[in-house]
């Protein structure tokens, strides 16, 4: 929490910082298990997202960095999403994903579900015999890229690595580290029907598949 | 029934986009007589709007600054709008100005209808897909590939009704 000088704090109540309502109800008071249809503007949520991006770019001098920075901004979030998602399951499936494929799946569905209001387009596995630590979620146009247009001299850059971040979160959260990376795949071969598809790229520590092993056998 | 070009000036009266719908609807002419069109424009408006004489509000003819309306209420007269359409044999051009100074001009057939709704239109895909893009910067020159791909397939939904 910020430190304010406690001469302002006294004074000012009102002022400083956060402003509760007059009912005295903030957020914490309101039920854990809310409705499902609680839907937020897409425009705030634009504008917000838009200053995110460009205040993150004032600080960078790279594209990777940029996305990195993004990722860190989801993070957090994801941590806090696995959390509050698994707490509003109907107490039998209370319990976190054990193994990759059903924590690949409580993204793909409850996870998407919760952010955008829809599940994601698709799940697949890396179909590379080196690389069978790798997984894709994919969207075919990811929601925060909605109103974004990637300038070309930066065309690495996907905006969707926030997204990218808070499934780092939830991956990390529930004890299958990993890291997760977005890229666009758009104007490829199916590309004009889907100019903003994008590739979550989900690459699992090697512990994780070491200990999924185990569990196969066990 | 065509909708021919676009042209959006900023605020200062310089050119940020340019685009030509139809081939054959007008001729062409070169980039930089397009910046001397927006710069032209520009100012014919800002001397048409003075020319417009400032309308107090109805009821209101008491206060001769129309400062306070009925209730103390702080009432402005009508914002002064400058020239809005021009038209020629083979095109009518419309203006449209926001609310922040910017313009849009649409060059249409003369029998075109409903400018206005597709004015509308526009500037609502500018707002969404220029404003809410966190790499335009404002005032430049708008380059950005998901404006131009909306607003090339809504003209061209209208231009083959």
């Amino acid at each position: 929490m910020a430190h304010f000088g406690p001469g302002k704090t006294a004074s000012s109540k009102e002022q400083a910082g956060l402003r509760y309502p007059s009912n005295g109800k903030t957020i914490y008071h309101r039920p854990l298990h809310r409705t499902k249809t609680a839907e937020l503007s897409q425009a705030s949520f634009a504008y917000l997202f838009s200053e995110m991006v460009s205040y993150a770019q004032r600080r960078v001098t790279g594209i990777q960095e940029l996305e990195k920075r993004l990722n860190i901004q989801g993070h957090p979030i994801g941590l806090k999403l696995l959390d509050l998602l698994l707490t509003r399951e109907p107490p039998r499936s209370q319990t976190r994903p054990l193994t990759i494929i059903a924590l690949l799946h409580f993204i793909k569905i409850n996870l998407w579900t919760h952010l955008f209001g829809r599940q994601a387009d698709r799940l697949e596995k890396s179909s590379n015999p080196d690389t069978p630590d790798e997984y894709m979620i994919i969207d075919n146009e990811p929601l925060v890229n909605a109103y974004i247009s990637v300038p070309r001299e930066m065309s690495q850059l996907n905006c969707a690595a926030y997204v990218a971040g808070i499934v780092e979160g939830v991956c990390d959260g529930a004890a299958f580290p990993a890291r997760v990376t977005a890229h666009s795949v758009g104007g490829k071969e199916e590309g004009e029907m889907w100019p903003g598809k994008t590739v979550f790229l989900v690459k699992f520590q090697p512990e994780v598949l070491e200990r999924e092993a185990l569990f196969g056998k066990g | 029934m065509t909708v021919f070009a676009l042209i959006i000036i900023n605020k200062a009266g310089g050119l940020i986009y340019n685009r030509t719908f139809h081939e054959g609807g007008l001729n062409k002419i070169s980039t930089n007589d397009y910046l001397v069109l927006a710069g032209t424009f520009h100012g014919v408006h800002a001397i048409t709007a003075r020319l417009n004489p400032l309308k107090p509000r109805v009821g209101n003819r008491s206060s001769t600054s129309s400062s306070s309306g009925p209730g103390g209420l702080l009432t402005r007269p009508e914002p002064p709008s400058g020239l809005e359409v021009l038209e020629s044999e083979n095109f009518r051009m419309q203006c449209f100005t926001t609310l922040t100074g910017v313009k849009f001009l649409l060059f249409t057939d003369p029998t075109q209808a409903n400018v206005d709704l597709t004015m509308r239109r526009v500037y609502d895909m500018y707002t969404d897909y220029v404003m809410k893009n966190p790499f335009y910067q404002l005032e430049m020159p708008v380059r950005c590939d998901m404006f131009d791909r909306k607003l090339g397939s809504y003209i061209r939904e209208i231009n083959n009704r």
